[in-house]
């Protein structure tokens, strides 16, 4: 095991971990930090969706080790009073049905916002397509991205 | 008037305690201070807690400032039911839905049917529920005509708030003490369904904030002093047994504590999940062979050779089917056929368990609480009375979560270990070691004289499928003369349970395509022929039917409007399949486009018949799931095993639907009625994949018989 310093949702925290702990784990079972979810550990559903200096990232997939003084966000710390233009949009959709996805979804779709505040369609679809829904809540997650980029 | 007796069920409306001081949890008063980031009606942070809860009856509690706690007695899967219940009871209350807090109540003996599975819990619990709400209601105003020394009759609510003929006000909140220790009223008046404010109105979910902000709902979530994590190493193969293992070179990994063997397999418990998965693949273990090593194509071929068998007893034989076909001048006839399926819950299967002195405590996702109870007092000789459980949020259920074994797991590892466990399957686990939907077949068959059909036929094939694979009694039974259904079963080592809408959710894929293909050769438009199939069971049914066939011409009918039937734009192809299950009547027609030569579902018009809808922006988001749901598994789902091995463990090779492929708009339509409400939670799913198999047959001329339709020569 090592000490790692890590910035996470504007904290630091130090954590003893071995290196090839990925950072999923660590918000979980180390920090307590469990809205971000494991869903298949191999960077294929989305449900573990994270950023790293801004950009959307698969937590199950990327290893302590890797993260230095970047920055990470969590769904905890998206937003302060949870009043991210997304939170809200997905307020007025009611999009979740079992919940499990979403935070990956919520976080995956705030890196595109960040980059691109009017998405088309098909860049929507681009980013969103690593994030996958059982419960089918697709069309009222597009839906929502559309409504948050409209009012931010 | 609706006057219902208490009496029946009369337990749950009985107090847990007479009074239950000090607000436990929530009873701060900081939140006063918290304001709302928007509209507070879905946000439980701008409600402001009591000081003193007053118990009313098993379902619901109401604080001295008029706040209402009201328990959730189901499980949640996603299918809403933690809010739409409570809704229930809130209505006949005839309090403010800003005013409510909800809380999933545990397994307790004072619920019925505490169960999320057949879509069933709304339809079993409406009455009770408002019962429940109405048996408070009454007792409040009991306790008004008490202090104001009026007679209860010239009392009115509204709103959580008491008026007597003076005009004067009491609030719930000031008469929940006094409430709380009156008598439990023989009998109560439910609302006329005109005067219902809530329900039938838009409620958010109830868990909405603490799904936006990361909070910890899930099984997976759960943090519990002094617990471990473990997971385990299973046989490979159905047909296999653990023979022996070595585990030295597991024990290794840093934060991995003990490696034992529990249930035929492999316990491993560690400081942290990520130990305890790269112990996992350290263990060398040995299995051995104890059982067939099965194969999908042995299966194949078993279940196609049954389809021409025919069973003494015969699920139904209206009329002379055999006749008809001697008459005939020609038999038309389809097979139809559907891999096993995982549920490929987004949360993997988990559970905690606490073990120990002859008593334990159990919390995490299940279906089925009461069943798991039962189950684990068998398993561990202890009675029911020192199992305790508790649900958690899940994320998905599908079905898997009917079946506790996982939880029997998590016991006995911390039975074993001396320990508080968290079990987590891994993806591969959960894909694995799966309770798969069986792989079924059907063949389809009707005879056609001068133009018309003369009878119907269909005979179903099913892995593990002794209790049959077909709905006899469901359309077109009653709709013609001669009609004949017959089931048969393969057992398999492979586990096989109920996957959303058991049976139907490829029977109705196959038996709209066929009604669909029988309606285009005989030249008959697809809802007229449905809808005349369906007169004659309206008017003079042949034999027993368990439908109501007038409710499924009203939303073929509906569908047939909404979607413009028959007035499609140019290039738009159309396909309609109608299906009723789960008690609900929902009819689809699904639009299609060519694009660059492949069919693009751009989008799918939906009528349903559910009786009464509890919350409108709820019960939709489960028609479009299903529907997203029923659509990427008739497209994509493929599912395999060789030599007792499962062809895929993860979404690298498992496809599931992802965004770009669902249709871009879903239109959902409700028929209007005062009917008992019905559930929603499966229905939707049953119909789609006929509705785009068929309009795939329109915009191509060719038909799918064989899912996943993305292995077909059309799409591929
Ligand atoms: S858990 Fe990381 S992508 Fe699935
Ligand atoms: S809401 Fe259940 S998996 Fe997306």
């Amino acid at each position: 095991m090592e000490n790692y310093n890590v910035n996470i949702n504007g904290k630091s925290h130090t954590v003893s971990a071995d290196p090839d702990t990925p950072i999923l784990w660590v918000l979980r079972d180390e920090l307590n930090l469990v809205g971000t979810k494991y869903g298949c550990g191999i960077a294929q559903c989305g449900a573990c969706t994270i950023h790293v200096d801004g950009k959307a990232v698969r937590s199950c997939s990327m290893p302590i080790s890797s993260i230095g003084e970047k920055e990470v966000i969590t769904i905890e710390g998206l937003s302060e009073n949870a009043t991210h233009p997304l939170q809200n949009a997905w307020r007025e959709h009611d999009v979740p049905q079992c919940g499990y996805c979403q935070a990956g979804q919520i976080m995956s779709a705030a890196a595109l916002l960040k980059e691109n505040k009017s998405p088309t369609d098909g860049d929507i679809d681009a980013a969103m397509h690593g994030n996958l829904c059982r419960c089918g809540t697709y069309l009222r997650i597009k839906a929502a991205i559309k409504t948050a980029a409209k009012n931010s | 008037m609706n006057v219902v007796k208490t009496k029946y069920k009369r337990r749950s409306f009985l107090k847990a305690s007479t009074l239950a001081g000090g607000g436990i949890v929530l009873g701060f008063n900081w939140l006063q201070g918290c304001k709302a980031p928007v509209d507070d009606t879905w946000n439980p942070v701008s409600k402001i807690m009591p000081d003193t809860w007053y118990d009313i009856n098993s379902f619901l509690k109401i604080g001295e400032n008029g706040m209402v706690t009201i328990l959730s007695p189901n499980p949640e899967i996603g299918q809403n039911v933690k809010t739409s219940m409570p809704m229930i009871v809130a209505e006949e209350l005839d309090c403010d839905w800003d005013h409510v807090v909800v809380e999933q109540a545990p397994l307790s003996s004072s619920f019925e049917r505490q169960v999320a599975g057949g879509s069933g819990s709304i339809r079993s619990a409406f009455d009770t529920l408002r019962t429940a709400g109405a048996t408070a209601r009454q007792m409040l105003l009991n306790a008004a005509a008490k202090k104001w020394e009026v007679d209860v009759a010239s009392l009115s609510t509204s709103k959580g708030i008491i008026t007597n003929d003076k005009g004067e006000n009491l609030s719930y909140g000031e008469l929940a003490s006094e409430a709380s220790v009156l008598e439990i009223p023989e009998e109560v008046t439910l609302k006329e369904i005109k005067d219902f404010s809530i329900i039938g109105t838009d409620r958010r979910n109830v868990d909405l904030e603490g799904i936006l902000t990361g909070k910890p709902l899930f099984g997976l979530d759960t943090r519990k002093e002094g617990m471990v994590h473990a997971v385990m190493l299973r046989p490979p193969a159905f047909g296999m047994k653990l023979k022996n293992f070595d585990a030295a070179a597991a024990s290794k990994v840093d934060g991995v504590y003990e490696i034992v063997e529990v249930e035929g397999a492999i316990a491993i418990t560690a400081k942290n999940t990520w130990a305890a998965l790269k112990a996992q693949k350290l263990v060398n273990a040995n299995w051995e062979v104890d059982g067939s090593l099965e194969n999908t194509q042995q299966h194949d071929e078993t279940l196609l050779s049954l389809l021409d068998k025919r069973n003494d007893k015969l699920k139904r034989d209206d009329g002379s089917v055999t006749q008809a076909y001697s008459e005939a001048d020609e038999i038309f006839e389809k097979t139809y056929e559907a891999p096993f399926l995982p549920h490929n819950c987004m949360e993997p299967m988990n559970f905690f368990a606490d073990v120990s002195g002859g008593k334990m405590y159990v919390e995490g996702p299940i279906q089925t609480p009461s069943w798991t109870q039962s189950n684990l007092a068998e398993a561990f000789k202890i009675d029911k009375e020192n199992i305790e459980v508790m649900m958690t949020r899940m994320g998905g259920g599908f079905g898997r979560r009917l079946y506790g074994n996982f939880v029997i797991e998590a016991a006995k590892i911390s039975e074993k270990v001396g320990k508080p466990v968290q079990l987590t399957y891994s993806r591969e686990d959960d894909m694995t070691l799966g309770i798969y939907r069986p792989a079924s077949k059907y063949k389809f068959k009707a005879a056609i004289k001068d133009g018309a059909m003369t009878a119907y036929e269909y005979v179903g094939s099913g892995v593990n499928s002794a209790r049959g694979v077909t709905r006899e009694n469901w359309f077109p039974a009653g709709c013609l003369d001669n009609y004949r259904v017959d089931s048969h079963n393969l057992e398999s080592n492979i586990t096989t349970g109920a996957w959303r809408a058991p049976v139907t959710n490829f029977l109705a894929c196959a038996e709209q395509s066929f009604v669909d293909e029988l309606a285009h050769k005989l030249q008959i438009d697809p809802v007229k022929f449905r809808i005349d199939l369906l007169d004659r069971a309206i008017e003079n049914p042949v034999g027993e039917i368990d439908y109501e066939p007038k409710k499924l011409k009203g939303v073929i009918e509906l569908v047939a409007e909404k979607s413009g039937w028959g007035n499609n734009a140019d290039g738009v192809h159309q396909g309609l399949s109608a299906y009723f299950s789960h008690n609900t009547y929902v009819a689809e027609v699904a639009d299609i486009v060519m694009e660059d030569g492949n069919p693009v579902i751009k989008k799918v018009t939906c009528a349903v018949d559910c009786g009464i809808v509890i919350n409108p922006i709820a019960a939709k988001n489960q028609i479009e799931g299903g529907i997203v749901d029923g659509i990427g598994h008739a497209m994509y789902a493929d599912f395999s095993f060789e030599d007792g091995k499962p062809s895929s463990s993860n979404f690298n090779t498992y496809r599931m639907i992802r965004m770009v492929e669902a249709p871009e708009e879903i239109d959902i339509h409700f028929v209007e009625t005062e009917n008992h409400p019905t559930g929603l939670g499966e229905p939707s799913l049953p119909p789609v994949g006929g509705a785009i198999a068929n309009a795939i047959a329109k915009a191509t001329g060719k038909r799918l018989y064989k899912q996943p339709f993305i292995n077909s020569e059309i799409l591929g």
